[in-house]
Formats: structure tokens, C-alpha cells, sequence
């Protein structure tokens, strides 16, 4: 009888070791793909289930964080300033995903990315702090509610940038949301407060800052100045012919000053008045190597802002297009045709001439923090693209501080102090009031801030509007704000 | 007791003391890291849970230092030690739920309740011999509890399975009690039937076969199987059942004809059954491909095998896991929800440990002198190493998956006390083994003194 026991001892011996190679099977080989398959919830349970860090503005307002909650996720996120940050800080949410800061830096915000040395953390554990870090923005809560309050409701967007740095310190646009509903945990609710927003015309869960397109007006003659100084095709001194409108080749249409006006002389003075006949010629001259500047200002890119969804990129005039659509290269110099951008993008041109033409790498983050406040991270400044020479931007920047002093822009004036700006009123068609646009940075002569903003179809003012009585003075009261002035 | 008892004695009973203190050691480590999990400090109930883990096992082992003490020193360490960690794998899955829902209280009882019938057993059944002796009645009783379920009133269904009965607030599976004694029945009649059974008087080609009357003892425990598959649609006691009687045909006589009739028996009734009832069409094709359907059908089978690769070489941490999304995961998906958080490690010493605690089972076994005692040995033997592999196999999607616990591991007061009975026979089957082979010794050196001194 021995023997048939021991046969069957061996027998379930056998059966184990396949116990124990498809444990190795599932624990060792498959592992990794299965605890990554989108359908085990664990993944995204533990992104809910888990206390995250906080997110706090430059000047130390808690824009977002965890309190415990009595459901079974444990921790209810919530957004102190609502609406005012919701378009960066974005929302963490069970049913629709989560965006801005919240998708961007979720690893750090759940201690999932190796912060710092593990055995610190080990102690960190071991007195029940968990590892999360803090993420501390670039935008100001001041500067936030001041463009807030410049626009007075209007649609549109202001974005205010370091130059020299490439810090976003404020991104406001109107209309904006509440991200509380989002972050509930009740499913039903929370697809209906989305479905809700989705049904929105007004479209308040775009954030138009970085992800929404317009022509930018004659806020792009900057970019064509640029061009035709890099091309060598006009110097600051050269004159053009005072005229109500030009002729388009391969077409019947011409291009018309504002107002029908007459409008010419010297590249600064047509800079200033912001004649159109002007640069719609530098745009038919500059022809297939106007895209080189349009493309080294980044207009055509993404740029590399660390949100997620990210910024989008814009448009301008391929150099093929100029065989058989020469007239859309005269539009392009006037900022209107194949050209459209983001108010970031128009931000980051401003930012770029008063950054003696190099653009900085935008960003919303300036650093990450442990639970005790020290900063494990900063972002450190750096350069995206040189849009323009120093000469070049020097160049530029007088174009515009003599906007601000004389010309189209001189609502943006701010006392005791040289501000540089341009102004756009963007044509969008018929029966479509145009878009308000001013772009300027200040002080002209060390730029600290500089700033884009975009009023959509005239604000308030809507046929009446031009960019300098829409646009320039909500500019004009940010940087004061900003400046304390 | 003479000096070498006494130093046989000491042997075992001291490293079962050792391999205790180890498995309380383990249990009690589950215990603190899953409160470390909660909070950064000790439970506050650390020492009464020790003096618990510690009283439990010392109970069973002062029980064998009196009623059995040349018993193998592994088996009942191995119990604790699969009981502890179950215990700890329970507890860590209350964390999830609502108090009213919590079962580690419950299993702590049991566990007790599991401890006394091991004690109660050790004492009560002090010669094997008895238990042949009164294998009819015993078969009675097994037929009854397997019955037990379909009386109305008493038995109830849950989980699809009709298994349970109900006395009062106290639930009972008794085909865990049937099981142990069916065991008794079959090695009491295979050991009194194997001359028989052994020696074919027909042949078929170069196969000889049994007397069809023979095939008596294969088409029983099948008929009993096919009715309890059907009635009580409990695939995994079923399964159980018939594999645990054919492969102790097997041993009783050593005859391969009886495991390919089984085989063919078994293949039958599975066509059929896959053919005729849709649960078992439905684990069937669950088992080919959980991911066709994984938010309903493979839900289960996808949850237990997220579980295990969530877990990986080393786990997440007890506690830091979410077990508790595997369905049943105190009960038959015990083992995915330990794996989880315990990972590969984790499930590797479960699997080491069953394999010692059935590879020991069958030892005792092959040493025991008398043909019912191996039998009942190594019956008991395979009822634990098959069970172990139908619930791993069924949730690791090696086979599909039939419902039985994971012996000691899982949650269920029925399960536990009849696997702590299991090892309890076990221990007095071993024990008998080695105080008659000391009797022998003894005799010998009776005998040989004279001769020694003699001139």
C-alpha cells in the first residue's frame, strides 16, 4: 500500500508546483500588466482613497486640499477659491477625470513619486505623516483676483507673465466654473454637474487662456515687425506710403486702414498708429520667410506649459501657401487670415521682446514642497526659443512704449511708470463684434510683468469696441495692481 | 514514562513549542503591521491578542503532551500558523467594512471552537481502532449530514450552493463534518474489501477487471458526488468528494484500473454536467476566458487575478492594499486577498506551508503500521491536499473554479473545526505509530537483556 501512497503524495506534489508556477505566472511575470490594466480599479481607487497634497498659491492661499470625509474614499477634496483657479488648478474627479495642476503633478500630489531619499520617507511613515508633497504655483491669488476684477465680467482672458522667468502669475478667463460639484463622490451628482457645464454656451470649462484660438489683431504686428527687422527688409527709419488701403494680389479685395483712414511714414510711426496698410505690405514682402519669426516666437507650437490638457498650439501662413495664397500673407502681417493664437501665446510674444527676445518656458508650478514646508523642488528659469535679436527687441520695445505715450494704446498709461504695449482689434466676420486685444509689459526699461489680454467680441462696448478702449485699460489695471501703483 | 520516552517525548513536544512560538510570532507580526497600517502606534490589544494566539495553541499542544505525546511535532504548528494568518487576512478585510459586517471576532471564535474539537478529538478517539470499529454507524452519520441541507426548514442556499443549515442564530455546513467521516467509512471498508478488490477475475485485453459487484465502491462514491452536484450545486465538495474515494481506491489496492475508471466516471459526469447545467458552463467558460466578460461573468475570477498581480514578488503592505474589491475574499478568494498584500512571498510560504502540512500527513501514513490506520492517513491526507488545490486552482484560473475553503485559511466555523478534527487524527494515527514502534523497542530490549548478561 505504501508504494500507491507515495504515488499519490507525488501525485498532489505535482499539482502543486502548478499551484506554484502559475503564482509565478500571475505575481511575477504578469504582474505588472495586470495591476496596469484599466480595468482594476486599484489604480484609480488609490488615487481617491489617499490624502493629496495641497496646491497654494505664490502668496500662500490654499487653492486646493484633502479633508477627511466620512464615505469610503476617506478624503473629499476641496477648492477654497472656486472659480477663480479653476482653469489651472483643474479638479480631481471619480467620474470625469481630473484635470490641470491636479492631473499634471497627481504623483506628487499622492507621494507616489520618489520625493526624496527613502529612508527620510520610512520616518515619515513611521510617524503617520504621509509623503505628500505641496505644489506650489507661480500664479498670485492677488494677482489672480485682479485680472478677475479687470474684466468685470466680460468674456475673455488675461494671462500676466515673468519675462525673465517664464512664471505664469496669473491666468484668469471668463466665464469660469466651480470645481467643487466635480470633486464629489457621488457619481450621479457629479455627471450631472458636468453634463450641466458641457451644456453651457458659454463654454465656462474652456480655459480660453491656453486653449482657446483667436486672431490676434494687430497685437501681431509686433511679431511682423520682428520679422521684417530679422529679414532686413525695413529698419525703424524707413517710410511708408500714407494711403486709406492697399491692393491684394491675386484678388479684388484690398486692405483697408482702421476706419478708412489715411495712415503711413516711418515703420515706428506706422507701428504706433497701427496702420494696417503697413504691415499687410511688410506681410506680402516678408512672403514665405514670414513664417520663420511667426514659428521662432512659438506661435505655431504648443507651448511646453506643464498642464494638462496643455496648452494648444497656433496658426500662421505656411511658406507653400504663398504660390497661390499671396493675400493670406498680407492678412497674417495684420494678425488676421491664417493667423490665430491663444492669449498665452500673445502673453509669451510680449513676454519675449521684454525678455530682450528670448521666450522663457511658461509654467504654472514654481515649486514642490514635503509635508514640513522644505522646498524639494523648484522650477528653475529656461529658455524655449529666441524670438528676436536684444537690438531687435530694444527695437520693439520703443515701438511700443511710444504706443502707450502717444498712439493707440495710451489707455494703458500708468502713472510714474514706462509701460510698452500694443493694442489689436481682431476682426472675427460678419455680424461678429470684434476681439479687444492688448498686449504690454512694464516697467518698459526692467520689465517685470508682462501681460496679454483678450476681450472677446468687444466686451461690453461689443461694435464699438477697438482694443484700446476694451482691452488696454483692463491691462493697465492689472499691472498697476500688480505694480502697486 | 522510561528514560527513552521520555527523551522522545521531550523531542517532539519541544520543537512543536518552537514551531508554535514561530507561527504566534508571525500571526502576532500580521497582527501589529496591520495596525501600523491605520496608525503610526502598536495596537492597543497587542499583548491580550498574543496571550489569545499563545493560550490557543498551548491548549493543543498541552493536550498532546498528555493524551499524545510521541504525535508528529509539525502538523499542529502548521495549523496555527494557516489559521493565524488567515485570521490576519480576515481582520485586515473588517477594515473595509461596516462594523455589523466585520467577521475576525466571529473566526476567533471558531478558531477556539476549532481548538476544542482538536483537544475534544485527541481525547475522545484515544485508539483509531475504535473508529473502525464503528464504520456503519459512522456512515450513517455522513450520509446524514450530507443530506442535512435539503431538509426543509433546516438547510438553506446561499451563494447558489445548498450547503448550509440553519439551528437557531448558528450555521452549519455539514458536508465539512460529512466529509471526515465518509473518510472513516472508506478506509474501514477499502481495507476490509482490498483483497477483493485487488485481484481482478475478468479481463478485458491485458487489463484485468473487478467482479462488476466490486465496482460497487467506485460507482458509490460517484452516484454520491452526481447527487450532490445536483442537488446542492456544490461543484467544489462534489469534485472533492469523488477525487478523495477513487484516489483512496487507488491506495487501498494499487490498481490503475480504478483511477481510469474514475477518470472516465469523471469525465463523464463533467460533459454532462457542462452540457445540462448552466453553472457549470458558466465557470467553465469563465475559467477559458475571464476577460470576455470581466463586468459580469469574469468579474470574480478578473478581480482575484487583479489582486494577485497588484501584489507582485512582495505585496503592497497589509493594509495598504484593496483586497476588499475581490468578491468572497474572506472565504473562497482568501488566498488573492493574502496575496495582494503579502504578494508572491506571501502566497508562496501558504502554499509551502500546505505542501509540509500534507507532505507530513502523508508521511504519517506510510509509517503507520496498520493497513485502516495508512489508509485513513493518507484519506485525510489527500481530503487536504486536493482541497487546497481545487480552491488555488480555482482562483489563480489553473481549473475553474469550484467553491471549497482554503483549509485553516479561510472564513467559516464549519471548515475550521473539521480540518483542526483532520489534523487531530492525523496526530493520533502518528502518535499510535511511534508508541508502538516504542513498545516494540522496548520488547526487543526486554529480550535481549538476558542474553546480553548471560555468560
Amino acid at each position: 500500500m505504501n508504494r500507491s501512497i507515495r504515488r499519490v503524495a507525488a501525485g498532489i506534489s505535482v499539482l502543486f508546483c502548478l499551484l506554484i508556477a502559475q503564482l509565478t505566472y500571475l505575481q511575477v511575470i504578469a504582474a505588472d500588466r495586470l495591476a496596469t490594466d484599466p480595468r482594476n480599479a486599484r489604480t484609480f481607487l488609490r488615487d481617491f482613497t489617499t490624502e493629496r497634497g495641497d496646491i497654494i498659491s505664490a502668496d500662500g492661499v490654499v487653492l486646493a486640499r484633502s479633508v477627511p470625509s466620512d464615505d469610503e474614499y476617506r478624503w473629499q477634496r476641496e477648492y477654497p477659491t472656486g472659480a477663480l483657479f479653476a482653469q489651472v488648478v483643474g479638479y480631481q474627479s471619480v467620474v470625469v477625470g481630473s484635470t490641470g495642476v491636479e492631473r499634471t503633478y497627481n504623483d506628487v500630489l499622492l507621494g507616489r513619486r520618489s520625493l526624496r531619499l527613502r529612508l527620510e520617507e520610512l520616518g515619515d511613515v513611521l510617524l503617520g505623516r504621509p509623503p505628500v508633497g505641496t505644489v506650489v504655483l507661480s500664479l498670485r491669488s492677488d494677482a489672480q483676483l485682479a485680472a478677475r476684477e479687470a474684466l468685470a465680467g466680460q468674456r475673455g482672458s488675461v494671462v500676466v507673465i515673468e519675462p525673465a522667468t517664464g512664471a505664469i502669475v496669473a491666468m484668469y478667463s471668463n466665464p469660469s466654473f466651480d470645481p467643487t460639484p466635480l470633486a464629489g463622490h457621488d457619481p450621479k451628482q457629479v455627471q450631472a454637474a458636468f453634463d450641466l457645464l458641457r451644456a453651457d454656451p458659454a463654454n465656462p470649462a474652456l480655459p480660453r487662456a491656453y486653449r482657446e484660438r483667436y486672431p490676434p489683431g494687430s497685437t501681431f504686428k509686433i511679431v511682423t515687425t520682428a520679422a521684417a527687422l530679422a529679414e532686413g527688409i525695413a529698419t525703424p527709419g524707413r517710410t511708408f506710403p500714407e494711403v486709406t488701403s492697399i491692393p491684394l494680389p491675386q484678388s479684388r479685395n484690398r486692405i483697408q486702414n482702421f476706419g478708412g483712414r489715411a495712415c503711413g511714414g516711418t515703420l515706428e510711426q506706422g507701428f504706433v498708429r497701427s496702420c494696417n496698410t503697413t504691415f499687410a505690405a511688410l506681410g506680402l514682402e516678408l512672403g514665405p520667410a514670414f513664417p520663420t519669426t511667426i514659428d521662432a516666437f512659438g506661435i505655431t507650437t504648443a507651448p511646453p506649459l506643464d498642464l494638462d490638457p496643455s496648452a494648444v498650439a497656433g496658426s500662421g501662413p505656411r511658406p507653400e501657401q504663398w504660390k497661390l495664397e499671396q493675400p493670406a500673407f498680407a492678412l497674417a502681417g495684420i494678425g488676421q487670415g491664417p493667423v490665430a493664437v491663444t492669449p498665452l501665446h500673445m502673453a509669451l510674444a510680449a513676454a519675449a521682446i521684454a525678455n530682450g527676445g528670448v521666450v522663457m518656458h511658461p509654467h504654472v508650478v514654481a515649486e514642490i514642497r514635503d509635508a514640513d514646508g522644505r522646498v524639494l523642488r523648484r522650477t528653475e528659469p529656461q529658455g524655449w526659443r529666441r524670438a528676436a535679436s536684444p537690438e531687435h527687441a530694444a527695437t520693439i520695445t520703443g515701438f511700443m512704449v511710444a504706443t502707450v505715450e502717444r498712439g493707440t494704446g495710451t489707455a494703458a498709461r500708468i502713472p510714474g511708470v514706462a509701460v510698452a504695449g500694443k493694442t489689436g482689434t481682431a476682426q472675427c466676420g460678419q455680424g461678429c463684434p470684434p476681439h479687444a486685444w492688448f498686449v504690454a509689459f512694464a516697467p518698459a526699461d526692467a520689465p517685470r510683468y508682462a501681460v496679454a489680454v483678450l476681450v472677446e467680441n468687444g466686451g461690453t462696448l461689443r461694435d464699438e469696441a477697438t482694443g484700446g478702449r476694451v482691452a488696454a485699460p483692463v491691462a493697465a489695471q492689472v499691472l498697476r495692481s500688480l505694480l502697486g501703483r | 514514562m522510561s528514560g527513552d520516552g521520555g527523551t522522545f517525548l521531550t523531542d517532539r513536544r519541544v520543537r512543536e513549542l518552537g514551531l508554535g512560538l514561530l507561527a504566534a510570532l508571525v500571526t502576532a507580526g500580521g497582527y501589529v503591521l496591520l495596525a501600523l497600517s491605520e496608525a503610526p502606534a502598536l495596537p492597543p490589544d497587542l499583548w491580550g491578542f498574543l496571550a489569545v494566539v499563545l493560550g490557543l495553541f498551548g491548549l493543543g499542544h498541552l493536550a498532546l503532551r498528555r493524551l499524545a505525546p510521541f504525535a508528529d511535532a509539525t502538523l499542529l504548528p502548521l495549523a496555527a500558523l494557516l489559521a493565524g494568518l488567515g485570521f490576519v487576512t480576515i481582520a485586515r478585510l473588517d477594515l473595509a467594512v461596516p462594523p455589523e459586517r466585520r467577521l475576525a471576532l466571529t473566526q476567533a471564535v471558531w478558531v477556539g471552537v476549532g481548538m476544542a474539537a482538536f483537544v475534544g478529538t485527541v481525547a475522545g478517539v484515544r485508539r483509531v481502532r475504535t473508529l473502525e470499529r464503528y464504520r456503519y454507524s459512522i456512515l450513517l452519520a455522513g450520509v446524514v449530514a450530507l443530506l442535512l441541507p435539503l431538509v426543509p426548514g433546516l438547510g438553506y442556499e446561499a451563494n447558489g450552493a445548498r450547503l448550509w443549515i440553519r439551528v437557531g442564530t448558528l450555521n452549519f455546513q455539514p458536508g465539512e463534518a460529512a466529509k471526515v467521516l465518509l473518510v472513516v467509512f472508506f478506509a474501514a471498508y477499502l481495507t476490509d474489501h482490498r483483497e477483493v478488490l485487488t485481484t481482478g477475475s475478468r479481463r478485458l485485453g491485458r487489463l484485468s477487471l473487478p467482479d462488476a459487484r466490486h465496482l460497487g465502491p467506485v460507482l458509490v462514491p460517484w452516484g454520491i458526488s452526481i447527487l450532490i452536484m445536483v442537488n446542492q450545486k456544490d461543484l467544489g465538495s462534489s469534485l472533492l468528494f469523488f477525487t478523495v474515494f477513487v484516489a483512496m481506491l487507488y491506495m487501498a489496492t494499487g490498481r490503475l484500473a480504478y483511477l481510469l475508471a474514475g477518470l472516465l466516471l469523471f469525465s463523464g459526469a463533467a460533459v454532462f454536467a457542462y452540457r445540462n447545467f448552466t453553472h457549470v458552463t458558466d465557470r467553465v467558460q469563465t475559467w477559458l476566458d475571464p476577460w470576455a466578460d470581466v463586468q459580469g461573468r469574469g468579474y470574480q475570477l478578473a478581480q482575484s487575478l487583479f489582486a494577485l498581480g497588484e501584489g507582485g514578488l512582495t505585496g503592497t503592505g497589509l493594509g495598504l492594499g484593496r483586497p476588499d474589491l475581490i468578491p468572497n475574499a474572506a472565504t473562497d478568494f482568501v488566498l488573492p486577498a493574502l496575496g495582494e498584500e503579502l504578494g508572491f512571498a506571501g502566497t508562496l510560504a501558504v502554499l509551502a506551508a500546505f505542501l509540509l502540512l500534507v507532505g507530513r500527513a502523508f508521511r504519517v501514513a506510510v509509517e503507520a503500521p496498520r493497513p485502516f490506520s495508512q489508509l485513513f492517513a493518507a484519506g485525510l491526507a489527500t481530503i487536504l491536499g486536493v482541497q487546497t488545490f481545487v480552491i488555488v486552482g480555482g482562483v489563480t484560473r489553473v481549473i475553474p473554479l469550484t467553491g471549497v475553503t482554503l483549509p485553516f485559511v479561510s472564513y467559516g466555523g464549519s471548515s475550521l473545526v473539521a480540518n483542526f478534527v483532520i489534523v487531530a487524527l492525523l496526530l493520533r494515527i502518528s502518535d499510535e505509530t511511534a508508541r508502538g514502534a516504542l513498545d516494540d523497542a522496548r520488547r526487543r530490549a526486554r529480550h535481549l537483556e538476558p542474553a546480553a548478561v548471560a555468560p
